[in-house]
């Protein structure tokens, strides 16, 4: 198996950027997303290591060994794309063996290990059918077993389960991520899912714009998000955050609400905050409904999710200016629009950004 | 607005039935959706209420006047469908005064003013009226076609997947928004969509379709927690609900080819039965009555999802947070036993 190194990896068309310069380490037996919007650049950085993209400057090593300059089959790793490219006339044996042949392969061994990969995938019973006759999911599966198949130092996979319904997508999430607990083989998985993303990787790389946003541990990249693209991009609602002004030690936020900040954060807003505006951020569940509680705000709509409701509040009464807070509650909570809840937030779950520079305070 | 409703409506197409004497009732005011996957009939009933198909028998009714007769223009309804139909050249005044210029209404310009200003408000775009609308973004574009289904005051609105085109996060501000707007506005409003989430969080009501029959109608909170089949226990909740094959043994309640069992109640089941567990109800704690290994663990952040083996049975359970656990870690589960759903051979909840 294999590290994978990026070295101020940069891709521009023209003058336009559409990776700017990359220092990233995937470790061996690693699970890597790399995560944002269409257009972010993640796809082309998946496509640099792979070797279909040619970097503009910067350096790929695949185990130490330099491959910058190398061609895609002499990097040792297989490509998995979010479209069924298996071949219509041979049997999914045939379309997960014939890589192996290619390479001549003893026969017995190719036998060995197909039979090993497809028992791994479950589709054993599929082996003699052709790919039509095959449900979307079976198909993915196959498209995965021709990739396990070759015992390739690391996957790259490119949106693989774009294309299934979300039931599916589920399913498939969790047999990768099975498939990588039993292989560790390193890999490197590119989604605009940010759910798909917390749920399979080790670590994530969220992109935007053609810029490393933060690379972190799922836990990370939700509780302590670097800057104010990755706290909206996290979650689902994102991280809720109310622009306020900071004047000692109490954030004034709209619809005359105060946040009195711990003690632990003063220091750091008055030495990192260019002027008194400051953003307050929290999940929707760092927030707790209670009839005393410090924040006041009238429920602007209330949605129940089966197991639990979400309330959007508004913080200030004004629908043309209202900034909202989506607030996590009972699945049994059921307001009617206008009516006034208030909630107090745990503290250790309240973050601070800058507007000025979007980034988080440290 | 109107009460519309659809009695005992069928539509073949060909050879294959649409729909089968559907009936179903949108009240006065009411956010009511039609929830189901591809083929199920949704919008085939959705443009028949509007009158753009013909029913091959049944009635639509509008306040208990039968409809049949007249002409979708004569309906008085306003649809918004999943493409944004806008006038690309024309600014978003303009679009939202449209249906207001027409020869049938004949609206005064200062009331159209008065009208276009007031949606704008509502819908937030008030500073986008001058703005051409070939230049907005997706989710402007859907709010300008909203402002102008709103703008006219129809009978009913009828919305056929009008967020599928627009991407999560923006489909999440939007749906916020829809739901705001009906409630203050009280707009009887049909709604079509596939999206379970969707359904929950927008509906007063929901009708669930499959091959042209409505299988179940109820509250959100209804449809959640008293699934009337196995299908529609799949349709709704994520992670998915858990389905085990289970028999009916000496008073306990065995899941085949687990060791799990679960003391009988006092529900009358068949010898063999699925049973259903919502993901939530199945909780890691120490002093859990069931066993099993940690097979797999998806953070989501707000919570987590453990796959918990039991046997060759793996159990989805919902967590708080993040968890400490790992995976292949052996843990004690509990199942909330008043929350469990039957299900009988033939996938119809057992009562």
């Amino acid at each position: 198996m294999a590290t994978i190194e990026l070295r101020q990896v940069e891709k521009k068309f023209g003058e336009v950027y559409a990776v700017q310069p990359v220092d990233l380490t995937i470790q061996d037996g690693e699970f890597v997303v790399l995560l944002g919007p269409s257009g972010c650049g993640k796809t082309t950085t998946l496509r640099m290591i792979s070797g279909l993209e040619a970097v503009t400057t910067g350096q790929i090593l695949i185990d130490g060994r330099d491959v910058t300059w190398k061609h895609p089959s002499d990097r040792d790793i297989a490509f998995v794309f979010q479209f069924f490219a298996l071949y219509p006339h041979m049997t999914v044996r045939q379309n997960i063996s014939f890589t192996l042949e290619a390479q001549k392969v003893p026969r017995a061994e190719i036998e060995q290990r197909v039979h090993e990969t497809a028992k791994l995938l479950q589709i054993e019973h599929l082996l003699r059918l052709r790919p039509r006759a095959l449900s979307g999911g079976d198909r993915q599966r196959v498209t995965l077993a021709r990739a396990l198949v070759r015992r390739p130092a690391a996957f790259l996979m490119d949106e693989p389960l774009g294309a299934l319904d979300a039931d599916f997508r589920a399913i498939m999430r969790a047999e990768i991520k099975r498939l990588h607990l039993a292989q560790h083989a390193t890999t490197v998985y590119v989604t605009h899912d940010q759910i798909e993303a917390m749920a399979m990787s080790d670590r994530i790389v969220v992109m935007s714009n053609a810029v490393v946003q933060q690379v972190g541990t799922p836990a990370q990249v939700y509780y302590d998000p670097a800057n104010l693209f990755v706290a909206r991009f996290i979650g689902s609602p994102g991280m809720n955050l109310i622009p306020g002004q900071y004047v000692e030690g109490i954030v004034h936020l709209p619809g005359d609400n105060h946040y009195l900040v711990p003690d632990g954060w003063r220091g750091r807003l008055a030495q990192q905050l260019r002027s008194d505006d400051v953003i307050v951020g929290f999940r929707p569940e760092a927030a707790q409904i209670a009839p005393g509680g410090a924040l006041h705000t009238t429920v602007y709509a209330d949605a129940l999710h089966g197991a639990y409701t979400m309330l959007h509040l508004a913080l200030d009464g004004s629908t043309a200016t209202h900034t909202m807070a989506h607030v996590r509650a009972d699945r049994d909570v059921d307001y009617d629009i206008g009516t006034p809840v208030n909630f107090d937030l745990n503290p250790e779950m309240v973050r601070f950004f800058d507007p000025k520079t979007e980034l988080a305070i440290l | 607005m109107a009460d519309v409703a659809l009695q005992q409506i069928t539509k073949h197409f060909r050879n294959v039935t649409a729909l089968r004497e559907v009936s179903f009732e949108v009240r006065d005011g009411e956010f009511f959706v039609l929830l189901g996957p591809t083929g199920a009939g949704k919008t085939t009933s959705l443009r028949i209420i509007a009158g753009l198909e013909k029913q091959d028998s049944g009635s639509v009714t509008f306040d208990g006047e039968s409809v049949d007769a007249r002409s979708p223009a004569e309906r008085d309804i306003a649809f918004v469908f999943q493409q944004y139909s806008l006038y690309p050249t024309m600014s978003v005044y303009d679009n939202l005064a449209f249906p207001l210029r027409s020869p049938l209404r004949k609206t005064p310009e200062a009331e159209i003013k008065t009208r276009v200003t007031a949606v704008a408000e509502i819908l937030r775009i008030s500073h986008l009226l001058e703005r051409k609308t070939a230049r907005l973004s997706g989710g402007e574009m859907q709010r300008v076609s909203i402002g102008r289904a709103i703008v006219r005051k129809p009978r009913i609105f009828l919305m056929d997947e009008p967020l599928s085109n627009l991407d999560a996060k923006l489909r999440e501000s939007l749906r916020i928004e829809l739901e705001h707007i009906q409630k203050t506005q009280h707009a009887t409003t049909l709604y079509v969509t596939h999206d379970q989430v969707e359904a929950l969080t927008l509906a007063d009501r929901i009708a669930v379709l499959r091959q042209g029959r409505v299988i179940q109608l109820g509250a959100p909170q209804d449809i959640y927690d008293r699934p009337a089949t196995v299908f529609v226990a799949q349709l709704v909740g994520t992670p998915r609900i858990n389905l085990l094959p289970a028999m009916r043994t000496n008073g306990v309640l065995q899941i085949e080819q687990s060791p799990l069992q679960i003391p009988a109640g006092s529900t009358a089941l068949p010898a063999k039965f699925t049973l259903g567990i919502r993901p939530e109800d199945v909780q890691v704690t120490a002093d859990g009555a069931f066993g099993g290994e940690i097979a797999l663990i998806e953070p989501l952040g707000v919570e987590t999802i453990l796959y918990i083996k039991s046997g060759s049975q793996t159990l989805l359970s919902l967590a708080s947070g993040m968890v400490q656990q790992r995976i292949g870690e052996s843990v004690r589960f509990s199942i909330v036993r008043e929350r469990l759903h039957y299900f009988d051979g033939d996938g119809a909840r057992v009562v």
